[in-house]
């Protein structure tokens, strides 16, 4: 029988229209903006400065706390410039504009093709190279790798899950690396097992990918640890929660990290990063960005370097699409709306959507009809008609954080599934930030 | 039957009066001594349970009150001086003068001086939106326009003015309770002193951007170039992170800075537009607001 995770979750309209389209390698550009916050925590210390000459590889930011990585540069060049520009929401961000000129690699970086199998490092070089790589999660946070395979002296992991559900619909980045490279996928996986000393592998894939299914069943079946496991389609498969529960049974406790039942999360495209820049010294720079919507001519999906804006990537796609209204970084449910088309892709970019007008359409609100579907879809088991209700009351922190609106993981099956459409999720939102923050608050007293 | 009727009658009036005994003694045992002048401070108050004092509503203000020793540090924004004087007398204390405010929006981001360059689709509230992303104009501090303060407000003193895509309150129904300010995920709302005849000047911006960017975002900006600060004679203004503040202390409304401020960022209200004097007219027209003038 096919697995899933037990309570909640939504069936949306899986849209995946580009999924027969090959990974194309995207032309680089004249410049490159390549921001500084890659990744969860703390953005990057810019290392370099304008006039500085910098190859591809090369390191451009250093972590600037625990939860940081390195950022290095995705082409060769010039530095242009140090200057803050606006991220997808338009927020100041400190960004490395580098005017590219050739395409000049630096020299430890293995470009060939070959397939290094053998692991020769121990842990700690692992995650060593890991770390310098400035490799983080793919899946959509970008929480940094090294911090999650080095897990604190207490917990023990048992599991690796790989996590390649890709459950948000249109998105099929991940698809389409597990068809072209899953070797590499596998032996990542490989890579990070042995960081972290465990011996069990499971690679999570929902049954609407046969041919991923197929193609990483047998890149994995020359390790006995390694195991595919098919799962039901259902969203949100891809949260960290879900997909524990879904392969081992286990439920994280509210508010705690995978590793408190012995799991450690990584995405397929983490794992693929890993293993370039373990067996090939190549740092994180470029991803897979599905392009895509069915106002898009042709779907694609690019291999794209770090730090492309997303108005170069229309042009890629033949210009704007005539009724294309909407412009999201990510999937339809948890991706980001870009209000800056000179925003910049960033390591965990996995889409770029176009909706039109008619697909993004609000309907109007109307009253609760506490009919409990948006409790039947939540996947955390939380109450978001009565989360909606006391935000919107006002000053009710206390109650909210009884009802653990800190556990939401802002997936958007309420919205989804409510029939008044309510906009749930947009009003817990503000008031888990609230939350959050008065219990970040209350801890730091203590 | 009529023994039944009887027993019950007899059965109710002992229980009933065992229980009044009962109750009387917890009354007295567990009794609350509370100052009765709480509840004629309360009956002086306007009951508007606004929070704007900055306690609770108008109970936890009337035991305040009552606890205090000097009136100094309270005031009602609703009520005003009146109430505080009735208070007082009611207290055998010195009423203290507060100078009434009014709330001020530091912002004039309309759709003719600044441009929208995305339509937000989402749920029509500040909070949401600026927990989103920065914002549809180019500017990341200004007034969003969904209307969180006109929500806030209990005196329906703000309102949106949905033509030029901006808020603005009404200086007459305005208390300065403050519950806008709260609401304001931008800050962009002050409590300023009325001024003498509601006369006040103030930095209607709130873009701590650089001057450049600030400008090309919004046509009236302050650009933080440090004008005003140069011809103020009085000192009352200050530039901090690109952006004026008017001391409304200082300030003596000579109004030298509204001339010289290049984006016309500075703005004084409820002044007499002065008319260049001609023979045939005389009498200098009076306007109440010249923020209508600027359109």
């Amino acid at each position: 029988m096919k697995r899933t995770f037990s309570i909640g979750g939504i069936h949306p309209n899986e849209s995946k229209l580009s999924r027969e389209a090959h990974i194309e390698i995207f032309p680089v550009l004249d410049v490159a903006y390549i921001s500084m916050a890659q990744h969860l925590g703390a953005p990057a210390e810019p290392v370099v400065q304008k006039g500085d000459k910098v190859k591809v590889g090369q390191v451009i930011g250093k972590p600037a706390g625990f939860i940081s990585a390195f950022v290095h540069s995705s082409v060769s060049g010039t530095v242009k410039s140090v200057e803050p520009k606006g991220d997808l929401a338009a927020n100041p961000v400190m960004h490395v504009v580098i005017n590219v000129e050739g395409d000049d690699w630096c020299e430890e970086i293995d470009r060939s093709k070959d397939i290094i199998k053998e692991i020769p490092f121990s842990s700690e070089e692992i995650l060593e190279k890991i770390k310098s790589a400035g490799v983080v999660g793919l899946g959509g946070a970008a929480f940094p790798t090294h911090v999650k395979l080095n897990p604190p002296k207490d917990k023990k992991a048992e599991y690796l899950i790989l996590n390649g559900t890709e459950c948000e619909p249109y998105i099929t980045s991940d698809d389409r690396i597990m068809r072209e490279r899953p070797d590499e996928i596998v032996i990542g996986a490989a890579i990070m097992m042995k960081a972290l000393k465990v011996d069990k592998c499971y690679i999570g894939i929902e049954e609407n990918k046969p041919e991923a299914i197929a193609s990483m069943t047998e890149a994995a079946s020359p390790y006995p640890g390694i195991k595919v496991a098919v799962l039901k389609k259902k969203y949100p498969q891809g949260g960290e929660k879900q997909l524990i529960d879904a392969l081992i049974g286990r439920k994280v406790p509210s508010l705690a990290l995978p590793i408190e039942v012995g799991a450690v999360v990584q995405n397929v495209g983490t794992s693929l990063a890993v293993y370039e820049a373990v067996q090939k010294n190549k740092p994180l720079i470029d991803n897979v960005i599905t392009v895509t919507g069915s106002c898009v001519p042709h779907q694609r999906n690019f291999l794209v370097r770090v730090g492309t804006p997303f108005s170069k990537m229309l042009d890629a796609i033949g210009g704007l699409p005539k009724d294309a209204a909407k412009f999201i970084s990510g999937g339809p449910m948890m991706g980001k709306a870009v209000a800056n088309m000179d925003a910049s892709t960033l390591k965990a970019t996995s889409a770029f959507l176009l909706l039109t007008e008619t697909e993004t359409k609000r309907k109007e609100e109307s009253n609760c009809i506490r009919c409990g579907k948006c409790i039947d879809a939540c996947p955390m088991g939380l109450e978001p008609y009565l989360l909606n209700k006391l935000s919107r009351i006002g000053g009710m922190h206390d109650e909210l954080e009884k009802e653990k609106i800190q556990d939401c993981i802002e997936c958007g099956c309420c919205l989804y599934s409510c029939p008044a459409h309510i906009p749930l999720l947009d009003i817990i939102r503000v008031s888990k930030a609230e939350v959050m923050n008065i219990m970040r608050n209350r801890s730091a007293k203590q | 039957m009529i023994t039944t009727i009887i027993y019950t009658i007899v059965c109710l009036v002992v229980l009933g009066l065992l229980f009044s005994v009962v109750l009387y003694l917890v009354a007295q045992k567990f009794k609350v001594e509370e100052d009765p002048r709480i509840d004629i401070v309360e009956s002086l108050l306007p009951g508007a349970n606004c929070g704007g004092c900055g306690l609770a509503g108008c109970r936890a203000f009337a035991e305040a009150v009552v606890n205090a020793t000097s009136l100094g540090s309270l005031s009602c924004p609703v009520g005003g001086d009146v109430v505080m004087e009735n208070v007082a007398a009611a207290l055998g204390q010195e009423a203290v003068k507060t100078e009434p405010k009014v709330a001020v929006i530091k912002c004039h981001g309309t759709l003719d001086n600044r441009a929208r360059i995305n339509h937000f689709d989402g749920y029509a509230s500040c909070k949401v939106m600026s927990t989103l992303y920065s914002g549809d104009t180019g500017c990341r501090y200004g007034c969003l326009g969904k209307g969180d303060c006109v929500e806030a407000c209990k005196f329906d003193a703000i309102r949106i003015d949905e033509r030029r895509g901006i808020v603005e309150v009404d200086e007459e129904k305005c208390v300065a309770c403050g519950a806008c300010v709260r609401a304001c995920p931008k800050s962009i709302i002050e409590l300023r002193p009325k001024g003498p005849k509601n006369r006040r000047v103030y930095v209607s911006c709130s873009s701590k951007d650089k001057g450049a960017i600030a400008r090309k975002a919004c046509s009236v900006s302050c650009i933080g170039c440090g004008k005003c600060v140069k011809v103020c004679p009085f000192d009352a203004i200050t530039i901090e992170n690109n952006l004026a503040y008017i001391d409304p202390s200082k300030c003596k409304l000579c109004r030298k800075c509204v001339d010289e401020c290049p984006t016309k960022a500075i703005w004084a209200v409820n002044f007499p537009i002065m008319v260049p004097v001609t023979p045939k007219q005389e009498e200098p027209v009076t306007k109440t607001d010249n923020r209508e003038e600027k359109i």
